[in-house]
C-alpha cells in the first residue's frame, strides 16, 4: 500500500506549506501556530515511521521511489527515494524536529510564528536532501535550506549574530557553488543527465576525479565541518537559538557526511582512493587538535561546538579508513564495511547526542542568561533531575559503553585498527579528550558547591522539559545497547558502495 | 506598394503601428480632455500595452516573415521579446501612479515617453537592418533622457540626465561610426546582405575588426557592460524611482535584440573574435558590478552595480555562442527582468517623499510588513541566486551554456563572484529581519510623517496585489523554470 503513496513527497512537502501555514496564522495566535506546528511535526514523524516498517533491508537498491519529468528541456527529474544511509538520516530529521518544536514553546516569544515556521520549512528541505536522487534536485534543496537558517540565526541569535550567520552563509555558499560547477561538468559530459545513478556510472579518468572530488570536497568539508574550514560553526553555534544548535548539530552537519557517501566516495572512487590519506590526516587532527581546543573553551556551547567538529573527524576518518583497509595487497578489505557503518551510527548518535546537549544549555540559558561554564556551579543540587539527564548526555558524549556515544567510536577504531595501529591509536584518543573536556565541564557546571546566588534560585525541569529530553535519553541508551535495528537497515547498502568502490572507474 | 504588399506589412507589424496609433490617438484627446480626466493617460497608456500585447499574442509572426523591404522582422526572438515588453513598460506605468501623484508629477508627458520609449524598443527589436535598428534605439533613448529630467526641480534628475545625454550621445556616435565602417566595406546595410558580404570578406579584414570594435563599444554601452557602465549608477540614482525602474527592465530585453541581431545576425563569421571581446566584458562586469555593490549605501546605486553584474551573466550567454547558449541569454534577460521589475516596484513603492532611498530605509520591514519584507527576501535571494528562486535557474542555464563550449574558467569566475554578489544581497535581508527599524528613533517631523509605517499603509491595495504577483513569480518559475527555459527557445 505504501509503494503507492508519495510517502516522500508528503515528507517533503508537508513541513514545507504546513510552515507557510503557520506563517499566514501570524504572531498574534501565537498558540495556535505552536499547536499547529506541533501537529505538522508529529504528523511528518508518524509518517516517517512507515519509511522504516516498509524498509526492505536485503537490497542496496533505491526504495520508495517517485520519479517525475521536471525540467524536460534540462532533462532533470523529480526523482526521490531512499537507500539504507538515507533512511536513518530522515528518521533523524523528522524526530529533532519534533523535538526543537517543543523547545520553543514559550522560549521563543518574538515572533514564535515565524520561527516555527523556518523550522518546518527546513526539515522539509532537509529531508529532501536526504531522498533527491537527482544531483539539480539536490543542489535545489541543499541550497535553499541555507536560507531559513540565516534567517534562523539572524534574527534569533544572540549578540554577534549577524556576522555569525553571515559567515555561515558565505562559507556554506562558497563550497557549494564549486560542487556545481563539478555538476554541471558532469551533465555535459554525460550527455545531458543529473541522475546520480548515472553519475555513479560515469566514467572519469584520474585528473576529473581529482578535480571533482576537491569541487566536492569544499561543499561537504566546509558543511561537516572539518579542519581547518571549520570556524563558522563555533561562531554559527554559538549565536544561533538552541533551536537553531539542536538542528545545525543535529541535521544540518550530517549533510556534509551524507554527501561524502552519495556523491564523493561513489563518483570520484579512485580520486578518494588517492585522497583519502589527506582526509585522514585532517580528520585525525580535528579528532586531536579540536579535542584540545574544547578543553580550554568557557562557553558550553562553544565548547559543544568544538566537541561537534571533533565527533564529526570520526565520521570523515570512518568513511576513508576502508582505502587503507588492505587484505591481501587490495585495499578496502575486510572491515570497511565496518568503518563506514560505524560513521553513519557516529552521526546517528551524534545527532541525538549534540542535540540534547544544546538543549541542555537552552535550559540553563533559559534561566540564567549565561553560557558562561563559570557562572554556574552546583546547579545537580538545585536541578537534581536535570543534573541526571546533563550528566548522562555528557557521559555519552565522552563514549561511555552502553551509550550510543561507544558504538560509532568503538566502529571506527575497530576498523582504524585494520588499517593502522597508529591511526587507530590517535583515533582513540577521542575517548580520552572527548572524556577530559565533557567531564571537566560537567564538574565545573553541575557538581560543587552551589556556586552564587543565581544558581541558588535556580528551578528544575518543567514538564515540557523533562519530558523533551527523556525521550532524547531513551533514544541515546537504546541505541548504545542495541544499535542493530539501526545497523541492520545499512548493511545491502554498505556492501553496495564498498563493491562499487573496488571495481573504481579507472 | 501594392494594396496586398501594404496589407501583409500591417500584418507583420502590427503591434508597433497599434501602438503608434494608441499614442497619437492619445495625445490629442489628451491635448483637449487632460485637464478634466486626470487619470486617462495614465489608464490609456495602459490599455494600450494591453493591446498591443494581446495583438502579439494572436496575431504575431514568428516565422521571420519580412517586411518595408526587409528593413523589419518579425520572428519568435522578436514576439517573446516584445511581449515581455509590453509587460514591462505597463508594471513601469503601474508602480509609478502614486509616486508621481505624491510629488506632483503626475503629467501625461511621463506616459506618452513611456509609450514613445517603448515603441523605439519594439522598432529595435524587429529591426533587421543597421537604419532600422538605429532608428529605433535613438527613438529609445531621447524619450528616456526626457523621463530621467522629467522632475525639473531636482538637481539631481537634471544632472545625471546630462550625463546620459552625453555618454549616451557618444555610445550612439560610436555604434554609429562602427555601423558606417560595416558599411563602407560591404556597401550594405541589410544585416542578412551584411552577414553574407562579411563572411566573403573573411576574418582577417582590419577595418571590419574595427568596425566590429566600435559596434562592440556601443551595444555594451546600452546593455551597461564594463568599462561602459558609467552611466548606470548615476542615472539610476539620480532618476525618478519609476524611471529607474523603467530604465532597468525593459530597455535591456532591447538592448538583448540589438546585441543578437548585430552581432549574432550580421557579424555571425566574426564569432570568434566577438566572443573574445564580450568574454573581457562579461568578466570585467562580473567583478567589477559584484565588487563595487558591496560599497553602496543607496538601494538604487546597489542595484544599478548588481544590474551590470546581471549584464555580465547575460553576455556570457553569447560567449557561449551556441544557440543553447543564446536560449540561456534570452532566459536570462527574462528572468533578470522580472526580478528587477519586481525590486524597483518595491524600491518606488516604499520610497520616502524626498527620497534618499539608503539601503537603511529597508531596516526593521520585517516587524512592520512580514509579507512585504517575504517579498523583498524572495526578490533579493533570487537575484542572488540561490536555489529554488527562478535566478538560479538562469544562472545555472548560462554557466551550463559557457561551459559545454569549454569555457570552464569562464564558469568558475562566474560563480566565484555570485558568492561576493550574495553579500549586498544578504545584506538586504539582514537589515529588513535583523535589525529595528530606524524611525524608532525620533526626528524631525517631515521625516516622522515618512516613518515606514506610513510608507507602507501608503501602498494602494492594487499594487499590493500586483507586486506580490510579480515577487511570487520568482519562486513560482524557480519551482517550475520549464515555463520560461521553453519560451526562450529562440531558433
Amino acid at each position: 500500500m505504501f509503494s503507492e503513496t508519495p510517502l516522500l513527497s508528503l515528507l517533503i512537502w508537508l513541513p514545507i506549506l504546513g510552515g507557510a501555514a503557520v506563517l499566514f496564522i501570524g504572531d498574534k495566535k501565537a498558540d495556535l501556530s505552536r499547536w499547529t506546528s506541533l501537529v505538522i511535526a508529529l504528523v511528518v514523524f508518524a509518517l516517517s515511521i512507515p519509511l522504516y516498517t516498509g524498509f526492505d533491508s536485503s537490497t542496496a537498491l533505491m526504495q520508495f521511489q517517485e520519479n517525475r519529468s521536471w525540467i524536460s528541456s534540462f532533462n532533470v527529474n523529480y526523482h526521490l527515494g531512499i537507500d539504507g544511509f538515507a533512511l536513518p538520516l530522515i528518521l533523524l530529521t523528522t524526530f529533532i524536529t519534533v523535538i526543537v518544536v517543543i523547545a520553543a514553546w514559550e522560549v521563543i516569544q518574538t515572533k514564535p510564528s515565524q520561527y516555527l515556521a523556518a523550522f518546518l520549512i527546513m526539515e522539509g528541505l532537509m529531508i529532501g536532501v536526504f531522498s533527491a536522487l537527482d544531483a539539480f534536485l539536490f543542489y535545489v534543496f541543499w541550497e535553499a535550506m541555507l536560507i531559513p537558517m540565516f534567517i534562523i540565526i539572524g534574527i534569533w541569535g544572540g549578540k554577534n549574530r549577524i556576522y555569525a550567520t553571515v559567515k555561515f552563509f558565505l562559507y556554506t555558499f562558497l563550497g557549494s557553488v564549486l560542487m556545481l560547477i563539478a555538476f554541471i561538468y558532469m551533465y555535459n559530459k554525460e550527455g545531458g543527465s543529473f541522475s546520480i545513478a548515472d553519475l555513479h556510472a560515469l566514467q572519469l579518468s584520474s585528473k576529473e576525479q581529482f578535480w571533482i572530488f576537491i569541487a566536492f570536497f569544499a561543499a561537504f568539508a566546509v558543511k561537516i565541518p572539518m579542519w581547518p574550514v571549520h570556524t563558522w560553526l563555533p561562531d554559527a553555534h554559538v549565536e544561533a537559538p538552541t533551536g537553531g544548535s539542536v538542528v545545525l548539530a543535529a541535521v544540518m552537519l550530517k549533510l556534509g557526511g551524507y554527501g561524502f557517501i552519495r556523491f564523493s566516495l561513489p563518483i570520484t572512487p579512485d580520486a578518494s582512493a588517492s585522497l583519502a590519506g589527506f582526509v585522514i590526516v585532517l580528520s585525525l587532527v580535528a579528532v586531536v587538535y579540536i579535542g584540545l581546543v574544547a578543553l580550554v573553551q568557557t562557553d558550553m556551547k562553544k565548547l559543544i561546538a568544538y566537541s561537534s567538529i571533533a565527533h564529526m573527524g570520526f565520521v570523515t576518518l570512518g568513511l576513508f579508513i576502508p582505502f587503507y583497509i588492505v587484505v591481501n595487497g587490495v585495499a578496502l578489505g575486510q572491515g570497511s564495511g565496518l568503518a563506514i557503518e560505524g560513521a553513519m551510527v557516529q552521526m546517528i548518535s551524534h545527532g541525538l547526542i549534540s542535540g540534547a546537549m544544546f538543549l541542555c544549555v537552552g535550559v540553563l540559558y533559559d534561566r540564567m542568561h549565561s553560557r558562561d561554564i563559570s557562572a554556574y556551579g552546583g546547579v545537580i543540587n538545585k536541578m537534581p533531575w536535570f543534573g541526571a539527564f546533563a550528566v548522562l548526555f555528557a557521559m555519552a558524549n565522552a563514549g561511555l559503553p552502553g551509550t550510543s556515544g561507544f558504538v560509532g567510536e568503538l566502529m571506527v577504531i575497530l576498523a582504524s585498527f585494520k588499517a593502522n595501529f597508529w591511526i587507530a591509536f590517535l583515533a582513540a584518543t577521542t575517548l580520552l579528550l572527548g572524556a577530559a573536556y565533557t567531564l571537566w565541564m560537567v564538574k565545573r557546571v553541575y557538581f560543587g558547591e552551589v556556586a552564587n546566588e543565581n544558581v541558588e534560585k535556580l528551578q528544575d525541569l518543567n514538564r515540557r522539559e523533562f519530558f523533551m529530553l527523556s525521550i532524547l535519553a531513551v533514544g541515546v541508551i537504546l541505541l548504545g545497547v542495541y544499535p542493530n535495528p539501526l545497523v541492520d537497515v545499512m548493511h545491502a547498502s554498505t556492501n553496495a558502495l564498498v563493491e562499487h568502490l573496488l571495481n573504481g572507474k579507472l | 506598394m501594392t494594396g496586398a504588399e501594404f496589407l501583409s506589412y500591417v500584418n507583420i507589424a502590427g503591434a508597433e503601428i497599434t501602438l503608434a496609433l494608441s499614442i497619437l490617438f492619445i495625445s490629442v484627446v489628451d491635448m483637449f480632455f487632460g485637464e478634466r480626466f486626470k487619470n486617462f493617460t495614465y489608464r490609456a497608456s495602459m490599455l494600450a500595452l494591453v493591446l498591443v500585447f494581446v495583438w502579439l499574442f494572436m496575431y504575431g509572426k514568428t516565422d521571420g516573415s519580412l517586411a518595408f523591404k526587409e528593413m523589419f522582422i518579425s520572428d519568435n526572438l522578436a514576439i517573446i521579446l516584445k511581449q515581455a515588453m509590453c509587460l514591462m513598460s505597463f508594471l513601469a506605468i503601474f508602480y509609478s501612479r502614486d509616486y508621481l501623484k505624491a510629488r506632483n508629477l503626475f503629467k501625461s508627458e511621463y506616459y506618452l515617453l513611456t509609450l514613445y520609449a517603448t515603441l523605439g524598443m519594439m522598432v529595435m527589436i524587429s529591426g533587421y537592418n543597421m537604419l532600422s535598428l538605429y532608428l529605433g534605439l535613438e527613438m529609445l533613448s531621447l524619450s528616456v533622457y526626457g523621463m530621467v529630467a522629467f522632475n525639473r526641480d531636482s538637481a539631481v534628475a537634471a544632472e545625471s540626465a546630462m550625463k546620459y545625454f552625453v555618454l549616451g550621445a557618444i555610445a550612439s556616435g560610436t555604434l554609429l561610426y562602427g555601423m558606417s565602417m560595416v558599411y563602407g566595406m560591404t556597401g550594405e546595410l541589410g544585416l542578412k546582405e551584411i552577414a553574407v558580404s562579411v563572411s566573403q570578406q573573411g576574418t582577417d579584414n582590419l577595418p571590419l575588426l574595427f568596425a566590429l570594435a566600435f559596434l562592440i563599444a556601443g551595444v555594451a554601452f546600452k546593455l551597461g557592460a564594463v568599462p561602459f557602465h558609467m552611466w548606470i549608477p548615476d542615472v539610476y540614482e539620480g532618476a525618478p524611482a519609476p524611471v529607474t525602474l523603467f530604465i532597468g527592465t525593459a530597455p535591456k530585453l532591447a538592448a538583448f535584440a540589438l546585441t543578437f541581431r548585430v552581432l549574432v545576425d550580421g557579424m555571425g563569421s566574426f564569432q570568434v573574435q566577438w566572443e573574445m571581446l564580450l568574454a573581457i566584458l562579461a568578466v570585467l562586469s562580473m567583478v567589477i558590478g559584484n565588487v563595487v555593490a558591496i560599497a553602496q549605501d543607496n538601494i538604487r546605486r546597489m542595484l544599478a552595480y548588481s544590474t551590470i553584474s546581471h549584464v555580465g551573466f547575460i553576455l556570457l550567454g553569447f560567449v557561449a555562442g551556441t544557440t543553447i547558449g543564446y536560449e540561456a541569454a534570452l532566459f536570462y534577460t527574462l528572468t533578470y527582468v522580472v526580478m528587477a521589475s519586481g525590486a524597483f516596484g518595491l524600491v518606488v513603492l516604499l520610497s520616502r517623499e524626498h527620497d534618499t532611498d539608503k539601503l537603511s530605509s529597508f531596516k526593521g520591514l520585517n516587524q512592520r510588513s512580514p509579507w512585504l519584507a517575504f517579498l523583498m527576501l524572495c526578490l533579493m535571494f533570487g537575484m542572488a541566486g540561490v536555489p529554488p528562486f527562478v535566478g538560479f535557474s538562469a544562472k545555472l542555464a548560462v554557466i551550463s551554456a559557457v561551459m559545454q563550449d569549454g569555457y570552464l574558467w569562464l564558469g568558475l569566475i562566474a560563480v566565484l563572484f555570485s558568492v561576493v554578489g550574495v553579500f549586498y544581497y544578504l545584506r538586504v535581508v539582514w537589515f529588513m529581519y535583523f535589525d529595528a527599524p530606524e524611525d524608532a528613533v525620533g526626528e524631525s517631523d517631515a521625516y516622522q510623517s515618512s516613518t515606514l509605517e506610513n510608507r507602507i499603509a501608503n501602498i494602494a491595495l492594487d499594487h499590493k496585489i500586483v507586486i506580490s504577483v510579480n515577487a511570487l513569480a520568482i519562486l513560482f518559475f524557480g519551482l517550475l523554470p520549464g515555463l520560461i527555459w521553453s519560451l526562450s527557445k529562440i531558433a
